[in-house]
């Protein structure tokens, strides 16, 4: 049965950054877009499994550092034409603190 | 708020490139109707010829299959024809009585074949070449008949004439001038074209009128001439030239001159119906081909989804012939006026023939027969009036925009087989690309980016890229123009988004984004480090750095590896260390785990594979200064050990490589910067192919620039001659500072000195002596209070929770 765990305060993380928790289910990435949206994705590219943590965060996407690859934080789906997924986290905030389900 | 109605009367390649650029724009701004003549949805006109030459199928050209229709909800009319606008009460009627009101309408009818008005023109078997049903007609003909006759010795009529041929009909090609494709080539390579094709089997007859073709129970059998002489015809394709077709617009009482007049912003002059493609006339002009085309939808769409910035100017045109085998390219105005020089290269035998006509310093037209590679190139520097004058000497052989590796030391696409790799960075093949273009509809070199994934990364293949589109597309192809918008959240170009950061003192990246009018929120991964750069070059201590628009590397002061290491590379000033820092470098490697030690090719040691987690404990303990190895800035400053130790060295080059490499450190540029410092004219610190190359002599330091090791080996170019390492310091520095303050971001010193012109350079660093002292001032005081990265973040470790990784 998974559950909320408390993560990090929001304003820990950077506008369109992000920070990197390591869990039992390996790193996961939890993004913040600029207007305070929380995303998290597994934090490896579809592509070649570069650290999503590390790219260039913009509207409601990230570009992977490695080569390019444009991922929706949303659904971890790859901009075509490149085609590929990286698994979704659920996440919320709530009174300004960050949560993980897992 | 109840969605507008859009009626797009032609279901063509303008209108539905419009329907597609509006849709990327506004896609929930109109209920669309499309009505087509034909009976098909819309298909590459271009592809035409490759058909009826039997290379292509029909479903193969189709450009918006029936389920791109029905995916974006758009309701296709096909094989019904409008007939009627009601412009007061707002309906569009059809033939067979179907009705559609409209909000807007946007008509694209196209262009109807010209057919001369001779006796038996509405005889069986004589038709034009502009559709589906053309081709067909021409298909079952060849299989019954054998005599065909193309009147018209133009593009059209040279593509339908060699498809007949090798549907194995007997061609006859009539033409009225001395040469053919006389409004694209002038005599020599009319002459040339007419020989090639002829021992492809072709007859002509030039310089003749037609006065009348005969028919036999309905059906077109000879054609008679002006001067009497008759051949046999089953079959005659009129190619005479293509009319606007504006009737329906006209019957509506929208003003029409030969064409539906549009106003920049592909108006009509009833403000709800807009006009784009070949039933134009812009400016009293209407074109032909596809280029063109798609620059109205861009502009049209823009105004239909109320988003109205673009303007449409008019284009320059170049046409690249698709009879298969033959290159022929034609660009401008090449007859040459007594005013106007010309270059010719005539290689009779060898089959070339290439003419440039200059006029002021300016390429004004050019005709290319046998090897078109450079049209593309020629046809930039005519577009954007570049004077010629620095590369005269080497224009007639070509550009070389090819980089030097990644796919086999080709440089013509057209010798290259369909297996073989055109890029190298992606393992994408030549035939690959082509199958894209034609079954994807591509037409620009972002789309073959985007489809492919060939020529996204170096660039080094992008010249063989436009090589395959130009061949593919033909008239289709036009090469970008130089002043590209710097990504798809803005049309600005580089220079437009500079000069207004500067002239409204733009601080930061929201502001910037703001006042800009960016299309998207936070831009995107291509424009924030871009304008990140742009704020911080132009505003020194006053602009605000945005972290999170710079690339990880510039972020974490450390290259990114493929598993999400990094790389730690120290400062080694001038190539030159101790053994008090090598016992550092290895203490620390030792400590760290540090998979691999590697010397670089800039002339110092790389520490590779190095855990982020580690990156803060490593600096603390390597305690030396980042060598900016991942920065668009001064990455090394390469040396040989010049007069200090060596028997031919005529001055210190060490030293001053160490003293540049310290007065610019810190520095951030638009692309990386690479010096080097050689003792003596044998210049072993390889300063022949930097971005600033110094070569001590014994009379003082030659400055050369623009040099450049990557992707495309360039030499660096002599600037100047100083004496003192004072001079070089202030000479290297303001053209450095000059290059910061007007290149591209991602542009080399090559790139911007390629566009500016080095009399430019000169002009601004050795002629304008107080602009090179303040522009060298200006580095300095940019550079001013610049601290190593590294200990900073050592220093203020909490601040940069960038490093920590939280562990459940």
């Amino acid at each position: 049965m998974s559950e909320w765990k408390k993560i990090v305060a929001l304003n820990e993380i950077p506008k369109l950054g992000s920070r990197v928790v390591r869990s039992s289910k390996g790193d996961i990435a939890v993004f913040r877009t600029e207007d305070d949206r929380v995303f998290a994705l597994h934090n490896e590219c579809p592509h070649k499994g570069g650290p999503l943590s590390q790219g260039i965060v913009y509207g409601d996407k990230v570009a992977c550092p490695l080569h390019g690859w444009k991922i929706g934080l949303a659904d971890g789906n790859a901009e075509e034409p490149d085609e590929g997924h990286t698994a979704c986290y659920a996440v919320k905030v709530e009174d300004g603190t960050v949560y993980l389900e897992l | 708020m109840q969605k507008m109605k859009l009626v797009v009367i032609g279901n063509g390649m303008a209108g539905m490139r419009t329907v597609e650029e509006l849709l990327k724009m506004a896609p929930e701004f109109y209920d669309i109707t499309v009505f087509g003549d034909e009976p098909h949805p819309n298909y590459n006109r271009i592809m035409l010829s490759p058909v009826l030459a039997g290379e292509q199928t029909i479903n193969d050209i189709v450009l918006n299959s029936r389920e791109w229709y029905t995916e974006n909800n758009i309701t296709l009319h096909t094989g019904k024809r409008v007939n009627k606008i009601d412009r007061t009460r707002r309906i569009v009627y059809t033939e067979d009585g179907t009705q559609a009101e409209y909000d807007r309408i946007l008509m694209a009818t196209g262009s109807t074949p010209f057919m001369l008005p001779i006796p038996g023109k509405d005889l069986e078997g004589v038709i034009g070449f502009r559709d589906i049903k053309d081709v067909d007609t021409m298909i079952e003909t060849a299989k019954k008949h054998k005599h065909a006759v193309v009147i018209g010795g133009g593009l059209l009529g040279l593509e339908a004439a060699n498809g007949l041929k090798i549907q194995g009909m007997e061609v006859t090609v009539v033409h009225k001038n001395e040469w053919l494709l006389e409004r694209q080539l002038d005599r020599a390579a009319g002459k040339m074209l007419q020989k090639s094709l002829e021992a492809k089997g072709l007859v002509f007859l030039l310089q003749k009128d037609t006065e009348e073709l005969i028919g036999k129970d309905g059906r077109v059998s000879k054609v008679r001439f002006k001067d009497g002489q008759e051949i046999d015809a089953d079959l005659v394709v009129m190619a005479v030239g293509i009319r606007p077709n504006y009737a329906l617009a006209e019957s509506a009482g929208i003003h029409c001159d030969r064409g539906i007049v549009v106003n920049d912003t592909m108006q009509t002059y009833d403000p709800r119906v807009y006009a784009v493609g070949e039933c134009v006339a812009h400016r009293g002009i209407s074109y032909g081909l596809v280029a063109p085309l798609f620059e109205m939808a861009k502009v049209c769409a823009t105004h239909l989804a109320n988003f109205g910035i673009g303007r449409y100017v008019g284009s320059v045109t170049s046409t690249k012939l698709k009879v298969t085998g033959i290159d022929l390219f034609s660009a401008g105005d090449f007859s040459g006026g007594e005013d106007t020089e010309e270059i010719v290269l005539h290689d009779a035998v060898g089959g070339v023939y290439k003419k440039l006509i200059i006029k002021d310093d300016k390429i004004i037209g050019s005709v290319l027969y046998g090897d078109t590679t450079d049209g593309s190139w020629y046809f930039q520097l005519l577009r954007d009036k570049k004077p010629v004058h620095e590369i005269r000497d080497h224009l007639m052989f070509g550009q070389d925009s090819l980089g030097n590796t990644g796919h086999q030391g080709q440089d013509k696409a057209a010798a290259m087989t369909d297996e073989m790799e055109v890029c190298g960075c992606n393992g994408v093949c030549k035939g690959t690309i082509v199958k894209a273009i034609k079954e994807k509809g591509l037409f620009t070199i972002d789309d073959v980016k985007k489809q492919t994934k060939a020529a996204s990364s170096c660039g080094s293949c992008t010249g063989l890229v436009e090589q395959i589109l130009a061949s593919a597309l033909g008239g289709g192809y036009a090469p970008p123009s130089t002043s590209k918008a710097v990504c798809g959240c803005t049309d600005k170009n580089h220079e437009e988004v500079r000069q207004i950061i500067r002239d409204k003192k733009l601080l930061n990246i929201p502001d910037a984004i703001k006042t800009m009018e960016w299309r998207t929120p936070n831009g995107c991964a291509t424009c924030r480090p871009a304008l990140n750069y742009y704020l911080l070059s132009t505003w020194p201590h006053e602009a605000v750095d945005d972290p999170q628009s710079r690339f990880i590397n510039e972020r974490v002061h450390a290259n990114i590896q493929k598993d999400g290491t990094y790389s730690v590379i120290p400062r080694m000033y001038g190539g030159v260390t101790t053994p008090d820092q090598l016992r550092k470098i290895a203490d620390v490697a030792d400590k760290y785990a540090v998979p691999m030690v590697k010397v670089t090719g800039g002339q110092r040691i790389d520490l590779l594979g190095v855990k982020k987690e580690d990156l803060v404990d490593m600096w603390k303990d390597l305690d030396m200064p980042s060598g900016y190895a991942y920065a668009k800035g001064i990455r090394t400053v390469k040396t040989c050990v010049g007069s200090e130790f060596c028997r031919f060295g005529t001055q210190d080059s060490t030293q001053m490589g160490i003293d540049i490499e310290k007065a610019f450190d810190h520095m951030w540029a638009p692309h990386k910067v690479k010096f080097a410092v050689s003792g003596c004219p044998r210049n072993c610190a390889e300063s022949g192919i930097k971005d600033v190359g110094i070569i001590g002599v014994d009379s003082g330091w030659e400055i050369y620039v623009g040099g450049n090791g990557g992707i495309k080996t360039e030499v660096a170019q002599f600037l100047c001659k100083v004496k003192t390492s004072a001079e070089v310091l202030e000479y290297s520095g303001a053209f450095i500072q000059i290059y910061r303050e007007e290149a591209r971001y991602l542009d080399r010193t090559v790139h911007w000195i390629e566009r500016v012109g080095l009399d430019y350079v000169k002009k601004r660093v050795l002629e304008d002596t107080e602009g090179r002292k303040a522009a060298y001032e200006r580095l300095l005081y940019a550079l001013q209070g610049a601290v190593n990265p590294w200990a900073e973040r050592v220093e203020k470790r909490a601040e940069h929770t960038e490093f920590e990784t939280i562990t459940l």
